[in-house]
Formats: C-alpha cells, sequence, structure tokens
C-alpha cells in the first residue's frame, strides 16, 4: 500500500504532463446511476436547455473525479492521497454526437510538505474554458 | 428568498450505515472510465497492500450527503434546488474506504454566507465506521443562484 513515487524523486514546481480523458452522453448516464444523481441537467437536452443551458452539462463531481484520476494514477494508488479540493469554475458541456467532450487536465507540484508529502495542483480545461479552480490535491508520497 | 440562518450549526445523521460493497465501487469506477484494477479485484487491491478492493477518491460523494437531506429539504430552511449548482467539493481522508466498510456519515450544516445576489452552503459530512474511527470529511459547498436578492 502506498504510492510509487518517490518524495526525493521530484521536487517544486516540476510539472506533470497532461493526460486528456473524453467525456460521452453515455458516461454522464452511467455517473447518473452510479452516483444517484439524476439531475436532468446531465442526461435530458430538452430539460436542461429550458433552464437556460446551452446543452446537456457533466455533473461537476464527474471532473472532479478525472482529476482524481490523473493524481491516482501518477501517484500510484488511490490510498496515497490524503486531501482533494476543487472549485466548480465552468461547466463541460456534453453535445449528442461522436465525440463528445474533452477533459484536459495537468498536475504541478505546488509544495513539498513535511512527512514525505506533496500539494499537487491541477489544471482542468474543456476547449478553452478552465472547468476546475483551487484543484489540489495533497499525496503521501514513498 | 434568503436562506434560514437558523438552520447553522444543525447536524444530521445518516438513518442507517452506508455498506460499501466491491459491486458498488466496481460500478462507480465504471462510470468515471477508470480501469485501474484495484478498484475491481480483490487479489489485485491485496497484493498492493490494501485488505480489499479501494474506493476511488471522490466515492463518498455516493452517500456523503444523505443525512444533510433532511435538513436542506426542510421548507423552513426555504432552499430552491432548481437554483442549486455545486460549487466546490473537498476531502480529507483519514484512511481510504474499503469494500466491506460499514459507514456513518453525520452532516453539519456549517456556513451560510452571501456573495453578491448568491446563497453558499457548506454541508460538513463527517465520515465513521461504526466505532467510531474516523474514516473521512466531506466539505461541500452549494450554490443557490440568487438566493440572495
Amino acid at each position: 500500500m502506498g504510492a510509487t513515487i518517490k518524495y526525493d524523486e521530484v521536487e517544486q514546481g516540476q510539472e506533470l504532463p497532461p493526460a486528456e480523458y473524453r467525456v460521452q452522453r453515455v458516461n454522464l448516464v452511467m455517473y447518473a446511476g452510479a452516483s444517484g444523481d439524476f439531475n436532468p441537467i446531465h442526461w435530458n437536452e430538452r430539460f436542461a436547455t429550458s433552464v437556460g443551458l446551452p446543452d446537456v452539462i457533466a455533473h461537476g463531481m464527474y471532473t472532479m473525479a478525472q482529476g482524481g484520476r490523473y493524481v491516482t494514477d501518477w501517484a500510484g494508488d488511490p490510498g496515497a492521497v490524503v486531501d482533494y479540493g476543487v472549485r466548480f469554475s465552468s461547466m463541460v458541456v456534453v453535445p449528442d454526437d461522436d465525440t463528445g467532450a474533452t477533459i484536459t487536465v495537468s498536475g504541478l507540484i505546488e509544495e513539498k510538505l513535511p512527512d514525505k508529502r506533496v500539494i499537487v495542483v491541477l489544471t482542468a480545461k474543456s476547449g478553452d474554458a478552465r472547468v476546475l479552480s483551487k484543484a489540489r490535491a495533497v499525496v503521501q508520497l514513498a | 428568498m434568503a436562506l434560514n440562518r437558523d438552520f447553522i450549526g444543525r447536524a444530521y445523521s445518516s438513518p442507517t450505515p452506508y455498506e460499501v460493497s466491491r459491486l458498488k465501487i466496481k460500478e462507480f469506477a465504471a462510470a468515471i472510465g477508470d480501469a485501474n484494477p484495484i478498484y475491481r479485484d480483490a487479489e489485485a487491491a491485496q497484493a498492493a497492500g490494501h485488505p480489499d478492493v479501494v474506493a476511488p477518491p471522490t466515492f463518498p460523494i455516493v452517500f456523503a450527503l444523505t443525512g444533510a437531506g433532511e435538513g436542506l429539504n426542510d421548507p423552513e430552511f426555504g432552499l430552491d434546488w432548481a437554483m442549486v449548482v455545486h460549487g466546490e467539493q473537498r476531502f480529507t481522508y483519514d484512511r481510504p474506504i474499503y469494500a466491506g466498510d460499514q459507514l456513518l456519515c453525520t452532516s453539519t450544516i456549517s456556513e451560510i454566507r452571501s456573495v453578491g445576489r448568491n446563497e453558499f452552503v457548506t454541508v460538513r459530512g463527517d465520515v465513521t465506521t461504526l466505532d467510531g474511527e474516523p474514516v473521512c470529511t466531506s466539505f461541500n459547498v452549494i450554490v443557490e443562484r440568487g438566493g440572495a436578492k
């Protein structure tokens, strides 16, 4: 149990390579079922546009989950994440086509903390929009 | 209409323990598109040093607001759900969540503040085992658009 990345091998200011995550309507339907969040703005275009949205939008928690996946894939163990928080700053609009939307996540080692912990700051974008802000994870490294 | 500040500090407990199952973790991992075997295969999880399959970091959202619903849905509170968006979310973890855990969550409406025309409500969820061992804490900020006017 524990991260595979070693604390001594990361530097403050180090950039982590970006990863792209595809989101299509089917993913939102699956996420609604798995999470229990059946708000129709996440699956019903007719409802979404009736409340002033451009189209169906992804659950904020779906986007947060992609950031979490980015961090756990990097660290090598989900148990290494000791703190993870985000602000939802923009919508991920998911059109009903064969492509859907793409969420691009990248990371930066903002600070090395005592006890082999680091703060990883995440950037998550969909198109030109920053969809998460103040996204940071504290990760226990080896 | 502004939200009822009398609700600040009120706490609500989940009515029954939430039982974390391997199947639910697998379903959640599939929904977020994460193919990590540690979320589906007990042997892979044990090989990585865990007692059973592990839940992804955002999994607690599945149950962390269950108790709070009682307060947030109280007509006296004055929340218009049609105007609500998720503003912020944070989890702090004392340990990973595993299949087989039985978890209790106490949700507290910890803060209500007006920013411009919007109301920001912070719900803190303290998640423990049946024996009271802390597991994680959820900080959920919901925004009621136009609620403060």
